[in-house]
């Protein structure tokens, strides 16, 4: 199954994005009961595109929240408009997930 | 801190919840196609810096800011769960490039950075981690210089202990 949860609006001209990500977002900081750091596990990279094209390209660091919630908006969507979402942690994982305009 | 991670699972439970039920075009498989080309490379630089000036030079070039009223950071003013703070970064300004995220007494201040296309809107919703009380910063890119405002948020419960 996906690890992203993804879904898109288009009200007027604005089409408005939500996503929601399976992720532990491990810091790589805190350490674990018996004193054992636990590995940092978090993604560095994630990408949105609407039709081929770059709506959003963002760097995280190990601060973004467990199950990483993001949403942005951006012009020039319409229903039945392609979006693909991608992530890359810093283990090397990687994810991505397509989702159609409403 | 037992508490915060059932509080954490009741919240997942609950979103899960909200999705499923909105069932709404989740198209998956689209699995091995990720387009690395047009992820921008990590900056360890900014992201390991454990201050808020080398985080904004490692990733932006340069620590000096413009304060902006033009930007709106809509944030708690008291985060229960310093592992789920929600925050809001909002801007008025033309041609923006970029936002970043700061929670500036956190171990490593720069917490994301967001490339906007030219026609994505000024505009991020996200959910961080604060160790402690402290201003969340908004630095926003906008026609080659940066501006800067920031909210503080006290935390009763520090998200990154263990």
């Amino acid at each position: 199954m996906s690890s992203i949860k993804m879904r898109a609006n288009t009200e007027g001209e604005i089409t408005t994005v939500k996503a929601l990500i399976s992720h532990p977002m491990e810091t790589g900081l805190r350490k674990d009961k018996a004193g054992m750091v636990i590995p940092a596990d978090f993604i560095q990279e994630i990408s949105c595109l609407h039709n081929g094209v770059v709506v959003l390209a963002a760097q995280w660091g190990g601060a973004i929240s467990k199950n990483p919630y993001l949403s942005f908006r951006f012009k020039g969507g319409k229903a039945g408009d392609t979006l693909e979402l991608s992530w890359k942690d810093n283990t090397g994982k990687s994810d991505s997930a397509e989702a159609e305009i409403k | 801190m037992e508490e915060v991670r059932i509080m954490s699972i009741k919240r997942r439970i609950m979103l899960k919840g909200t999705l499923a039920a909105g069932a709404i075009g989740i198209a998956a498989g689209a699995g091995l196609l990720a387009p690395r080309a047009v992820l921008a490379a990590w900056s360890a630089d900014a992201f390991n810096a454990t201050n808020v000036d080398a985080a904004l030079k490692g990733l932006l070039g340069s620590d000096s800011l413009e304060e902006s009223d033009k930007i709106r950071i809509k944030a708690p003013d008291i985060a229960e769960n310093g592992a789920v703070v929600p925050v809001t970064v909002s801007a008025e300004l033309d041609d923006v490039d970029s936002i970043s995220i700061i929670a500036d007494k956190n171990t490593n201040p720069l917490t994301a950075s967001f490339v906007l296309g030219p026609g994505t809107d000024a505009y991020i919703a996200t959910r961080i981690k604060m160790g402690k009380t402290a201003n969340v910063i908004a630095v926003v890119k906008a026609g080659g210089k940066l501006y800067t405002a920031s909210k503080e948020v006290k935390v009763t419960i520090g998200g990154c202990g263990g």
